[in-house]
């Protein structure tokens, strides 16, 4: 038996002169996220109709799920649009259901449809009443909602509407790239980006041989978890020691990490420039640790001017976890590697850095061509959301 | 040689060796070490817990390695029971469980663990109002066999599952030992799950436990870092690899090996049933792998050896079973001389018909050896 997801696009629809854009990327993305399974889908400004095998259901529901843009969606039946067929279809759910009161409400956009809206939804009361027993009508809080809508074709009846992700469609907004370490935050701060409608590249600082390589097959467990969001997710791996080993050398103890910030960030800005990315994502939480402070944020800000979008930066801890919960995240993210922020982590880190004091520092270190030289000896990794088995001939 | 053991154990599928040997020549590194060669080794055994998993359709975290199957049935029964140390002790089993747990529950019960056998049906299948009735005294485990390793008996596990279900502080073990890879198996509602490599043409000493996330589990083996935190010792990536390997074979066109086995379990029904003195045992809604009878006029014993001389082998009840009546067939309601002299074939897909046709031949002649030799026409 065929179903019917009915798809609501939510805030897509108020963006009046992008909305075909926006509905042709959603479609792109279910399109791309369905397939191998059979389905047919229609799209028009409002909404989508997606019709699958009853079979394939729950697989393609766990996808939708994963799409950003759908604000809700109803799983219909289809029925045949006639008067008979609506009302054996209503029996049959009526008698399904466990509820006390009742509601029917239909739509017609088929107005040819012999029985106008309001009267056929009283008459399809009726039928639930008479086959079922001690029902009750309630118009403003029902148990049950059966919602009948009839098109020149086909009619649909469901009962209930599920929450989608909501958002953009992953690319509205282009591209960012995200300062992935393999910590809570990070992935979260990605996840939230991708919410709207960015579309992310990742970045993992790497400091061989102080962190492990374990650390980086987390970095990619990561990223191939945000890849459900949006088919592959690139993963630039910076190889950072000498840049680290420098300051650790040079600079003074307190200064480190916001020197290795603001190092880094120098480096997010020649990536983004590289990458054609508009801005770059981390997962900097107020206060949460001392080169997160408003102090330490603004001197490591200052050496670029790329918008730095900070999506978890109001949260609590907490709060945070419980994102990294839900998407899956947090089980990877407390594998206990070190990553670079770790490795040379000073005693005491500066609380409220001075600019000046950074400058000073930085004058001692020749780190331009270091950089640039970092930049250079970026590799990719290209992340899917399937990860493809290496000993397969084992196996 | 016509090898109708299978129940017992399986041979060794040539590409799961291989699996084995190139493992241990090509990863000989420790999983558990930092360096590259522990690292290369782990990322391996990750991929075969993985795709253990995805067969089994539960997460790669829910998946422990053991040594063989007896020791998973030990695990999730004395492991649960030492995790809730407040829940009173009561355990709801069969009559028609493998030794390596019933024993387990005569030992258990000496130590004041109450172990409660469910009522059976007349084809051994439990009778599911006395399920019902016992669950609501909240047992802390049900453990069944799946299927039964003597006669074949197949237990409606998604219904029996579905049932404990609606109460959630019971658990339920499956030992699913004869039936993963043979029959088809959902894991969807059952918490814990035994199953053992060597019994679907894997190694022998490859096993699983497979433990739901919500289920707590205390150890049996406490150690270091392992595949698992639930068991610790030096994980065999090679063991691990060729089970995953194993299992995946098995689960392959696994519809058409059963119906291969089922038109090989008919022929053998349909020839036992022909050669007078002989009762089947089986239900014939049971395993088709395994067909249990009894010769009324002689005993078991010289049969088997009998038949072994002519390099045919099957067994008397199960390979881990001692001597005596089949407490499994007194169970069923079958009468001591019946328990005392049967009998089990247990085929694999690769057996033939014509394996079965010369099997019954050569039993016919045996027996009618046999009954010279007695003085019995």
């Amino acid at each position: 038996m065929k179903k019917v997801i009915l798809i609501k696009y939510g805030e897509l629809t108020t963006k009046k002169g992008n909305r075909n854009f926006f509905v042709q990327l959603l479609f792109e993305r279910i399109t791309k996220k369905l397939e191998g399974i059979s389905h047919t889908i229609q799209k028009d400004l409002s909404r989508m109709c997606i019709t699958v095998e009853e079979v394939d259901l729950p697989s393609v529901l766990e996808k939708l799920n994963t799409i950003f843009g759908i604000h809700e969606f109803e799983v219909a039946t289809v029925i045949e649009p006639t008067v008979d067929a609506i009302e054996e279809a209503v029996r049959i759910c009526s008698q399904q259901e466990t509820f006390t009161t009742f509601k029917v409400e239909v739509k017609r956009s088929d107005k040819r449809f012999p029985i106008s809206s309001m009267d056929f939804a009283k008459q399809l009361g009726g039928v639930v009443l008479r086959n079922t027993a001690s029902k009750k009508v309630d118009v403003h809080h029902p148990d049950l909602r059966i919602m009948v809508e009839i098109r020149e074709k086909q009619a649909f009846l469901y009962t209930r509407s599920y929450r989608g992700l909501g958002g953009y469609p992953v690319g509205v907004q282009g591209k960012g790239l995200l300062m992935l370490s393999g910590g809570i935050d990070s992935p979260v701060a990605g996840y939230l980006a991708q919410k709207r409608g960015i579309k992310i590249e990742a970045v993992y600082f790497e400091a061989l041989p102080h962190t492990s390589l374990e650390a980086r097959e987390k970095v990619i467990a990561l990223a191939r978890i945000l890849a459900k969001y949006q088919n592959e997710v690139k993963l630039h791996v910076v190889p950072f020691t000498k840049i680290q080993e420098e300051i650790y050398k040079n600079g003074k103890k307190e200064y480190t990490i916001t020197i290795m910030r603001r190092m880094m960030y120098r480096i997010m800005e020649m990536l983004c420039k590289k990458q054609h990315a508009k801005c770059f994502i981390n997962g900097e939480s107020i206060g949460q640790v001392a080169s997160q402070t408003l102090s330490s944020m603004e001197v490591i800000n200052a050496v670029t001017n790329v918008p730095v979008i900070r999506p978890v930066a109001c949260l609590d801890k907490l709060e945070i976890m419980d994102i990294a919960r839900k998407i899956g995240t947090y089980e990877t993210s407390i594998l206990p590697y070190e990553d670079c922020c770790t490795v040379f982590v000073p005693k005491h880190p500066v609380i409220h850095p001075e600019l000046v004091e950074c400058l000073k520092i930085e004058d001692h270190l020749h780190f331009e061509n270091l950089i640039k030289e970092t930049v250079e000896n970026t590799f990719v990794l290209k992340i899917s959301e399937e990860k493809e088995q290496q000993f397969k001939n084992f196996l | 040689m016509i090898y109708f053991d299978n129940a017992a154990t399986t041979f060794t599928n040539e590409e799961v060796l291989n699996t084995f040997v190139e493992v241990t020549k090509k990863f000989p590194g420790n999983p558990n070490a930092n360096h590259a060669l522990g690292m290369i080794a782990k990322k391996l055994m990750q991929e075969a817990e993985e795709q253990v998993a995805s067969l089994l359709g539960v997460h790669p975290s829910e998946v422990i390695f053991t040594s063989c199957a007896s020791e998973s049935n030990n695990f999730a029964v004395q492991g649960v029971l030492h995790s809730y140390p407040y829940r009173k002790k009561r355990i709801l089993t069969t009559p028609l469980e493998h030794a390596s747990l019933s024993t387990l529950f005569a030992h258990l019960k000496e130590e004041g663990v109450e172990i409660c056998m469910l009522r059976l049906e007349e084809n051994g299948q439990i009778d599911l109002a006395d399920l019902e009735e016992k669950l609501k005294e909240e047992p802390l485990l049900v453990s069944i066999h799946h299927v039964n390793s003597e006669v074949g008996v197949i237990q409606d596990i998604d219904t029996i599952g579905r049932i404990i279900k609606k109460y959630p502080k019971t658990y339920f073990h499956v030992d699913g030992t004869q039936s993963i890879g043979k029959i088809p198996v959902s894991l969807l509602n059952v918490d814990l799950f035994s199953c053992s490599a060597h019994k679907f043409f894997g190694l022998k000493g490859s096993a699983c436990l497979i433990k739901k996330e919500h289920v707590r589990l205390t150890p049996l083996i406490y150690g270091g870092k392992s595949q698992s935190i639930y068991r610790a010792g030096t994980p065999s990536v090679a063991v691990i690899a060729s089970f995953a390997k194993a299992l995946r074979l098995a689960l392959e066109h696994l519809d058409e090996k059963e119906n291969h086995v089922k038109k090989l379990h008919d022929m053998m029904v349909q020839g036992l049933k022909e050669i007078p003195g002989v009762v089947v045992n089986s239900c014939q809604d049971g395993s088709p792998y395994i067909v249990n009878f009894s010769v009324l006029f002689t005993k078991s014993e010289p049969l088997l050896h009998a038949l072994s001389e002519q390099e045919i082998y099957i067994s008397t009840k199960t390979a881990c079973s001692k001597g005596g009546a089949s407490d499994v067939l007194l169970a069923l309601g079958k009468n001591e001389k019946i328990a005392s002299r049967s009998l089990r074939v247990s085929f694999s897909c690769q057996n033939t018909e014509e394996e079965v046709k010369c099997f019954l031949k050569i039993l016919k002649e045996q027996l009618a050896v046999l009954n010279l030799e007695k003085g019995v026409n």
